[in-house]
Order: structure tokens, then sequence, then C-alpha cells
């Protein structure tokens, strides 16, 4: 009988030895794995504005044009165009070879289709249609765009990088009604998406796609060549930030998108690690524009005097050389738009003059009820501060703690704010979601919309449609700074300030140098 | 038999109070999928196309018909995120957390039950303070904190453990077993610290009797009187580690986190963050069903650990 239970624990304990034995490595396959900023839910970018999704796309789909390192428009899937003298006529023609997923051809009736889908959704799109676009296919390779009126940024259009980034679907799928989001995946893109190994809300699995066919020009930004130098890439959502970093520092994982401003410092110091900007992120105070207090914009400019970019930036938590002290542009500094016109006024913060303006402008005690989100750290920080800035200049500031899920819904409702509406709530927007009229959502939006705050100004619209529409350069440089100092009489939203956000990536892994503006071009790495 | 069935009856009316109270309470919590969905930059237009096409813009009434008319034919409807089907979710989501409720269960009670009964024999002494000292620190200490001490010893300082993933059973026992043994020490040392406690308490009541005075006065030794006491005692300690498997199925969020494992525990706070309706519904009412069938299978142990029982 003892002899039958020494038996048993021997061989329990062998078993035990044996199973913690690392396993073999697997065969040869060259795997990059990525902790994305945010799980993946939706797999379609022409349904939602997340970033996320819109990185699944460059994942999985190519664009028609893609920006160059230096924010310039290229050709991606596009072999040549041709621009008619008057800017009214332009003609593209298809690389030759490129295929989707399902083994079909990339034809001119599925980027027409896919265009005509996007341009429903996306504000570019919409200034397109008012330039009287018509897209139509010619042959197999080739399709044309006419105009009614001339319009410069027509590849600035098609190469966008922000939310509902124009990728390239089967004709069959961009003809879907657009009420859901599409959940079959075919693309033409360097990678191909894994659905046997999708586990949402924690592992979405790529493999190369053997049938991609990479431009001839090095890569360059989101253009050039996307040569898929691996053959696989897992993207491993870890929730836990402790985790994330342990395991980098393992090698369990060889990049974190985002990494949260407590874990610079640590990384910056850390010889295997390679620590470098994600993007430039602008802070943003949203008023709602229909209802008191924020419905004056002499109030809006009080608030706007008020706030002191510096400390909204400190009090998100990036390292000084990471974060701005002031950027006088709505339009990000250090991009080609930045001006600094209108912003003289308010380059620094001066709460005297703040409340004098709150008092010139007939401020009658109203509550300004401030949504803080308290499950999203920068957010809540932004918050905060705003809630102390608002109160010392003499606003009656109620803030309303709930998490992000019950912001979005609450921002939603047009309702005054003692009836279940808002008055204010900070957010953040990615360079590419800020950097011109058209592509700054908070300022694209016209008289009439239906975006949260609702701000109007028929004189804003004017001028974005002069910009817009308007093709020799000086003048629209003009019109860009005219636009802007209207934009700092009205105050569609106050900015808080830009700091840039950081990823880190395992020294081992090359190319990071070629990552560009927070967007994940993991095409360009390689081990 | 007739009591098996007239249990299982009897858990039909609670499951359908329960359908009703998830529904509720999931449905008059504040947050909108349709904006989450549409994303940060939608407009409020946008947001209420959504709303119509996943049919939130229904009466509340109409949309508990709808989903519990899908409930009953056994189908739990599909995840307005991901559109995946919430039973291929659960599916995915099942295998990590029974590894981990069995891996953990059967490490707490190899530890406990020997620990308690030791601490009951030894009632008094140094290795019963020792014991009891040892239960209080591993019940007080917080669950993250054990992890990421586990994590920087036994993953990082000595890397013989991945720091975090969960590998499946299929890819090899040892990739599996080494995937789980971090996040099942780290909750096992809370279930440790209350069976211990329970079995020191129940086994030393036990050796007060007369019957165990009456063996030892026989000459009965130490191990099959201590076994004797472990045996009669067993009918609570099996109520605490029913009860420890059933949360442990329900849930054991942090140690997902922590560990980066997709377990059923992380798909529930997941879907009630992002308000995905149909995922919470389901997997609610399906962890109050386990509890149901554990507390049943609880009171059907008890007449195997005492004959004494009759139903």
């Amino acid at each position: 009988m003892r002899l039958n239970h020494f038996a048993c624990a021997a061989a329990l304990l062998a078993a035990t030895a044996a199973a913690l034995v690392p396993a073999p490595a697997q065969a040869q396959t060259k795997t990059l794995r990525f902790v994305p900023h945010a799980d993946l839910k939706i797999l379609d970018p022409g349904f939602t504005t997340a970033y996320i999704s819109r990185n699944f796309g460059y994942m999985v789909y190519d664009t028609l044009f893609a920006l160059d390192g230096n924010g310039k428009p290229q050709p991606q899937m596009v072999d040549s165009y041709t621009r008619s003298q008057d800017g009214l006529a332009w003609t593209f023609v298809l690389r030759p070879g490129l295929k989707f997923s399902d083994g079909k051809d990339v034809t001119a009736a599925d980027a027409v289709a896919s265009i005509e889908r996007w341009a429903m959704r996306d504000p570019f799109g919409a200034a397109l249609k008012n330039a009287g676009a018509q897209w139509a296919g010619i042959d197999a390779a080739t399709f044309r765009l006419s105009l009614k009126r001339p319009f410069e940024m027509v590849l600035d259009a098609l190469s966008k990088p922000s939310s509902f980034a124009l990728v390239v679907l089967p004709q069959r799928l961009a003809q879907r009604p657009t009420t859901a989001p599409l959940s079959e995946v075919v693309g033409s893109g360097p990678y191909l998406f894994k659905r046997d190994e999708w586990v949402p809300g924690n592992k979405t699995v790529f493999v190369r796609n053997p049938g991609y066919v990479p431009r001839k020009e090095p890569p360059s930004g989101l253009a050039g060549s996307k040569q898929a130098h691996f053959d696989r890439i897992e993207w491993l959502y870890l929730p836990d930030s402790n985790s994330a970093v342990a395991a980098l520092r393992r090698g369990e994982v060889d990049f974190i998108e985002s990494l949260p401003a407590d874990f610079i410092a640590s990384m910056q110091t850390d010889p295997g690690m390679n620590l470098q900007s994600s993007g430039a992120y602008q802070g943003q105070l949203v008023m709602n524009h229909l209802h008191p207090p924020f419905d004056n914009p002499k109030v809006r400019q009080a608030v706007l005097q008020a706030v002191d970019q510096e400390r909204f930036m400190a009090a998100i938590g990036y390292p000084p050389n990471m974060r701005m002290a002031h950027c006088a542009t709505y339009f990000i500094c250090g991009s080609p738009n930045e001006t600094a016109a209108g912003a003289e006024p308010y380059r620094k913060a001066d709460l005297a003059r703040a409340r004098q303006m709150l008092r010139d402008a007939g401020y009658k005690n109203e509550k300004v009820l401030l949504l803080v989100p308290s499950d999203v750290t920068y957010l809540n920080a932004l918050a905060l501060v705003m809630q102390q800035t608002m109160k010392s200049i003499g606003l009656n500031v109620e803030p309303v703690s709930m998490d992000w899920s019950s912001v979005t819904a609450r921002r939603a409702k047009r309702n005054a704010p003692d009836a279940g509406g808002w008055s204010a709530y900070a957010t953040v927007a990615n360079e590419f979601s800020a950097n011109s009229p058209i592509a700054n959502i908070y300022l694209s939006a016209a008289c009439g919309n239906t975006l949260p705050g609702w701000p109007c100004d028929q004189r804003l619209d004017a001028l974005r449609a002069a910009w817009l529409y308007e093709t020799a350069p000086a003048r629209r440089r003009q019109l860009l700074d005219d636009f802007q100092r209207r934009a700092y009489e009205t105050v569609p939203y106050v900015s808080l300030g830009q700091y840039q956000a950081a990823s880190v990536a395992r020294k081992e892994l090359k190319g990071t140098d070629k990552l560009w503006a927070g967007i994940p071009n993991l095409w360009v790495l390689d081990k | 038999m007739s009591y098996l069935i007239g249990r299982l009856l009897a858990a039909l009316p609670v499951m359908a109070v329960v359908a009703v109270v998830v529904f509720l309470l999931i449905h008059l919590s504040p947050g909108d999928p349709a904006a989450l969905i549409a994303g940060d930059l939608a407009t409020g237009e946008d947001i209420e196309k959504l709303r119509v096409a996943l049919g939130l813009d229904l009466p509340l009434w109409q949309q508990f018909m709808v989903w519990f008319g899908k409930l009953v034919t056994g189908d739990l409807g599909v995840s307005i995120f991901s559109q995946v089907p919430v039973t291929q979710l659960l599916a995915q989501r099942l295998e990590p957390t029974l590894s981990i409720a069995a891996l953990t269960m059967a490490l707490t009670l190899l530890v406990a039950l020997p620990l308690g009964t030791l601490a009951a024999h030894r009632a008094g002494s140094w290795i019963d303070r020792l014991v009891m000292l040892f239960a209080v620190l591993a019940f007080s200490v917080p669950v993250f904190l054990v992890g990421y001490l586990l994590v920087y010893g036994f993953a990082i300082r000595l890397p013989w453990f991945p720091v975090q993933g969960y590998a499946r059973l299929a890819d090899g026992a040892g990739p599996w077993l080494r995937s789980l043994v971090l996040p099942c020490v780290t909750l096992a040392l809370v279930y440790i610290a209350l069976v211990t406690r329970m079995t020191r308490a129940t086994v030393l009541e036990a050796l007060h009797e007369d019957y165990i005075r009456t063996a030892r006065a026989k000459g009965l030794g130490v191990l099959p009187v201590l076994l004797q006491a472990l045996h009669n005692a067993a009918v609570p300690i099996a109520t605490t580690v029913g009860m420890g498997i059933a949360l442990l199925i329900g849930g054991v969020v942090v140690t997902e986190t922590v560990f980066a494992i997709a377990g059923v525990g992380r798909l529930v706070v997941d879907s009630v963050q992002r308000h995905d309706y149909p995922v919470i519904q389901s997997v609610l009412l399906i962890s109050a069903g386990v509890y149901v069938l554990i507390n049943l299978l609880i009171d059907l142990s008890y007449r195997f650990l005492d004959p004494r029982i009759q139903y």
C-alpha cells in the first residue's frame, strides 16, 4: 500500500516536472506580439470612429492612396492618376495583380463602391459630395472622378489616416446597408485576419497575405512597400498595464502601443527598451452650445481665457519633454496647418480677466454640469482640473461622476443640463482628428450638425467652405488663419493643450524608427 | 430521484426571476452600447440609427420578449459588438475558467485539508498559531498584490513561468500547466486560508466528541483518529469548497486581468463595461444556473459524506 502511494507520488512529481519543462519552440514562425491600445470589438473600419478598428483596417485592407512620412499623399493601390488642367476631372488606374483574400481581383468597381460607402460617413467624403463628386468605373482597372467645382484636397481625402480611413472592400460588401457593421473580412492588405483564432477581449491573429503585392518604393509613413516581414502578428490585449510591461520585460510581447504615463520613466532608463512617441494628442473641452451658460460665446471665451494648458497636460502625467507648455493652434503644433492667428489674447491664462469676462457676459450663475469619467485616468484628470478652473473664475460647476460609456450616452442628449442633459466634458483627439478645419470634427461640424455639443456659426461654415474649395496656396493659408481667428471668437471647443503619447518596443525589434505618427504600420517592423 | 427532479423543477422559477432581474438591471443602468459602437467621434444621428438597427429603440418589454423568445429555443444571441455568437464566446472562455477552477480547488484541498487537520490536532501550539497566521495573511492580502509579487518572483526574477496568457490543453499539458501555475497559486491562497480555517474548526469540534475519545482510549493511532474526525467534519467543508467552485466559475476577474487570461470573469466585466446586453444576460443567467447546480450537488454530496442525512 505504501509502495503504491510512493509510486503514485513519484509519477505525479515526474509528470509535473515534465510539464514544467518548456515546450520546444514552434517551427520557425516569425511572430510579432503586439499589445494594442484597446480591445478590438468592431471589424469594420468604415462603421466606427474607434481607432482600433481603423488600425485593424490597415492590417487587412489596403488604401488607394496613403500619406508618406512627410504627410504627403502617395499612390498605394493606385498605379497612376491624371488630373485635368481645371482640376475637375481625375482618372485613376489600379496597380496590376491586386487580389482580395477570397482570390478575386480588385477592380475599379470595388474601388468606386468603397469610396461611395466611405463618403456616406466621412466629413471629407461629404465635402467631396458638396463639390459635386461623381465616381464611375471605366474598365476593370480604371475609374474616374468628375467634380463640379475644383477641390484641392482630393488626394488628402482618399489618403486620410484618421477614423473612417478609406479602405477598399469588395463591391458586394461595400454595397451592403450601412446600418450594421460588416462582420465579413475580405481585404487585399498585407495581412489576413485569422477569424478562427480570434478571441474577442483577448487575442487577434493575423498571418501574412501570400497574395499581397507590395509597392516597389521603400516604406514611408503609411505609404510605400508593405513587406510584411512577420509570418504572424498577434495582437494581445493586456488590460492590466503592470502585466503588459512585465510581459514586455520578459520578452513575451515585443511592442506596447500605448504606454501609460506612469511607466515612461522606468522604460526610458531600461537599456533593453526603445521608447518612442506614438503621435500627438490634443486635449479638448467640449461645451454644450444649446443651453446656458455655454450658449453664450462670451462665456466660452471666459473659460478659454482661464485655461492654463500646462496644468492640464501636467495632470495627464506625461513628462515635460512629452507635453507642450502651450499650443496656440487648433490644428496641432508641428503640423503643416499650425497657425497662431487669433490666439494672442489667450496665450497666457488670466483668471482675473476670465472672471471679468464672465461678469461682462452676463452670466447668471446657471449650473454647469461637468461630466467626469471615473474609469479613464487621463480624462478623469482633465475633468478634475477643469472643475477647479471653472470654479476659480466663478462658474457654478457641478461635477457628475460616471463611467466613460455613460458619458458617451449622456453627451448625445440634447436636453437642458437639469433635465438629463449636460454642459461640458473633456476628451482627447489624435493629431489626424484635429489637424485641419475638415479633419477636426468639432471644427468641421457645420450648423445643423448632430455632433454632441452642437456648435454652430455660419461665418465659420463659410470660411471652412472657402478654404476647402480655394486652390491658390497663399489664399488658402489666409483663409486658414481667418478660420482660426473666427474659431477663437466663437470657441466651438477649448483646446486643453497638446502632448505626445508614448509607445515602447524591445530593442531587438528592428524598424521602430519607421513607425509613424502613432498609427501601428506594423509591416515596417522586423526581428 | 423524486428529490432530484423536485429540486430541478424548483430551479426553473428561480432562473425565470434571475432572467427578469438581470435584464432589468442591465437595461436600466446608464450607458448606451450604440454610442460605444459608433465611437468617440460619432454624431448623435449615427448613434440613433444604430439604436434602431440594434432594436434598442423598442420598449423594454418588447426587447425582453425578443431576448426571452430566443432564449427558450436555446439561442443565446450574438454579441452586439463583435457579432460573434454568445455560445462561441462562452466556448472560448470556458476552458481557461474551468481549468483555473479545477486546479485551484485541487491545490486548495491538497494543502488546506492536511494543514487544517494538523492545526486542529496541535490546537494552541506554535504550529497552530503559525497556520492561523498564514491563513489570516493569505486571506487579507489583496489578490492582485499576490499576483504581482508572484509574477515578479517567478516570472521576472526566476523566469520559470509566463507572465501572462493561457495555453490551451490541446497545445500540450506542459504549456497548459505552466500557464496556470501562477494564477492558480494566486487564487488558491485565498481558498486555502478559508478551507484551512473551516477544517481546523470542524475537525477540532469532532476531536472533542465522545466517539473520538473512545477510539483513542481503545488505542487507535493518531492518523486514523484524525482521518475519522476529518471524515465526520466533511459536510461543512464540502459546502465551503462547493461555494468556492461556484465563485471561481462565476468569475475571478482580478486574477484573469492580472494574468491576461480570457476567462468567463473577464467576459462578464468587459461586457458590462460596454453594455453588450446579449453577452451579459446569457453569462449571468448561466452563472446563476451553475450556482443552482452546484448547490444541488453539494446537497447530494451530504448523503454520501454523512449517511445519517436522508432526503
